[in-house]
């Protein structure tokens, strides 16, 4: 079993948070580097995600690591019916640490405890995306100029969305306000709200998105997927009141910025996309930094 | 009378009291006393002034190691374990909930991968709220105490 694995954000503590952020800037300002020469690393995709995967493959690839693995369990041996175990135990023969991707909740946490080599968990069914969570963070960082105090309107799935409840956990060090907008069918979960409770974090909740983001300087937007109603006329109202347009954001601060995991759907405009404040492309792309930080720290190459 | 006749003819072993009778064929279920070989007695439906109906085990030659009676305080906290040697009470054990619960419970989570795969289950003892829970290690989901599945 490896200590290095990243399963989920609470395995990092505030220190080792910023210390991720303050590589991933060193990252951003010299992305190109040799420090995991002759390294192998695998990206196990049990299930495809080709945006996470590709910015995983080129973090690495930047720093002179190489590549092994596969992009879908279809072409996998776990298709004919090796075990998990099994597989991780072929595959750190070949590679010093596995990025994984798995449809199963806790898959990344059980493939660490069997693992001689870091685990690097790439999202395991609804469960944790940390990559995500610490990118968020480096985008909050870099945008804001600091973590403390802010504001931030979490909007959209609140109920699913297992990239805000990663984001609550992690911001929770750093004295932040929430306001959560969500529709009646996708409210925040009591668990969250309880853990808010704990650790003295204010938090409001609406359901309707208007105008009421004045105050924030972050709004993260989420997908409000069809999947998740059982009434589709419900699904139709909210699809049109949870799109946010170019009008809402006349009010609001001018170092508000707009974040999103990505892929949209229709929860953001198209016009809102040249506005200044709009940042989930830059977003994305912060991925990279956080993902060779990652990488790094868990191979001990920093 | 009767009830004291009861266990004072295990001369050596373990005597677990006060099981809720609902309780019993589970509680019989975790400590595995279908595969002992030991002389076991069940008891089930008697009478009891504090919980209405309780069940009782007694297992004869063996002392319950500690880790054992533990597994006992999820589903029957107030379970009373008296070690017995030489027709005397040597031992009267409180339950201990640990601080982690491996194998006997189920994760209520379809999607969690100690469904799927030959995975031992493991879950964190948490307060919350003055409630407790149980938290699955691995899909982090969290259950109430009482609406834990035991398997
Ligand atoms: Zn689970």
């Amino acid at each position: 079993m490896s200590k290095n694995s990243l399963v989920s954000i609470s395995d990092y503590s505030k220190e080792e948070i910023l210390s991720i952020l303050d590589s991933a800037a060193n990252f951003e300002a010299n992305p190109n580097r040799k420090t995991l020469d002759g390294k192998v690393i695998a990206t196990l995709f049990f299930e495809p995600s080709t945006r996470t995967r590709l910015s995983f493959e080129t973090a690495v690839i930047r720093l002179g690591g190489s590549i092994i693995g596969f992009s879908d369990a279809a072409t996998s041996s776990s298709s004919k019916g090796e075990t998990l175990n099994d597989t991780i135990h072929m595959v750190s023969c070949y590679a010093d640490a596995i990025v994984m991707r798995h449809p199963l909740e806790g898959a990344a946490r059980y493939a660490s405890e069997v693992s001689p080599v870091p685990i690097i968990n790439a999202g395991d069914g609804a469960n944790q995306h940390p990559s995500q969570t610490l990118l968020d963070m480096y985008s909050i960082l870099k945008t804001q100029g600091t973590l403390e105090n802010l504001n931030i309107c979490l909007v959209g799935d609140l109920k699913y969305g297992r990239t805000v409840h990663s984001l609550i956990m992690a911001m929770s060090y750093f004295n932040p306000t929430f306001k959560f907008i969500a529709p009646e069918e996708l409210k925040m979960p009591d668990e969250y709200k309880i853990f808010c409770k704990k650790n003295g974090i204010k938090y409001t909740e609406e359901t309707e998105l208007t105008g009421n983001f004045n105050d924030a300087d972050i709004l993260y937007m989420t997908r409000v997927q069809r999947e998740r109603f059982q009434d589709l006329m419900e699904y139709e109202r909210v699809k049109n009141v949870y799109t946010l347009k170019k009008e809402m954001l006349e009010n609001s601060k001018p170092n508000l910025r707009i974040l999103h995991p990505l892929p949209r759907v229709t929860e953001i405009d198209p016009n809102v996309d040249t506005s200044e404040k709009a940042y989930y492309f830059q977003q994305a792309q912060n991925g990279l930094y956080i993902r060779q930080a990652i990488v790094s720290k868990v191979l001990n190459q920093q | 009378m009767e009830k004291k006749l009861k266990v004072a003819a295990l001369r050596d072993g373990t005597v677990i009291d006060h099981i809720p009778s609902d309780k019993l064929f589970k509680v019989v279920q975790i400590l595995h006393l279908d595969t002992c070989d030991n002389q076991i007695t069940l008891a089930n439906n008697l009478e009891s002034k504090k919980i209405g109906s309780k069940g009782l085990v007694k297992i004869a030659d063996r002392a319950l190691e500690e880790d054992e009676t533990n597994k006992i305080a999820l589903i029957a906290p107030n379970a009373k374990i008296n070690i017995i040697k030489d027709f005397e009470v040597v031992e009267k054990r409180p339950l201990i909930l640990p601080e982690e619960i491996r194998e006997i419970v189920q994760c209520g989570n379809p999607n969690c991968i100690t469904n799927h795969q030959p995975v031992t289950t493991r879950f964190k003892v948490m307060k919350n709220e003055e409630e407790l829970m149980l938290k699955c290690i691995y899909c982090e989901r969290e259950v109430k105490r009482d609406q834990a599945k035991i398997r």
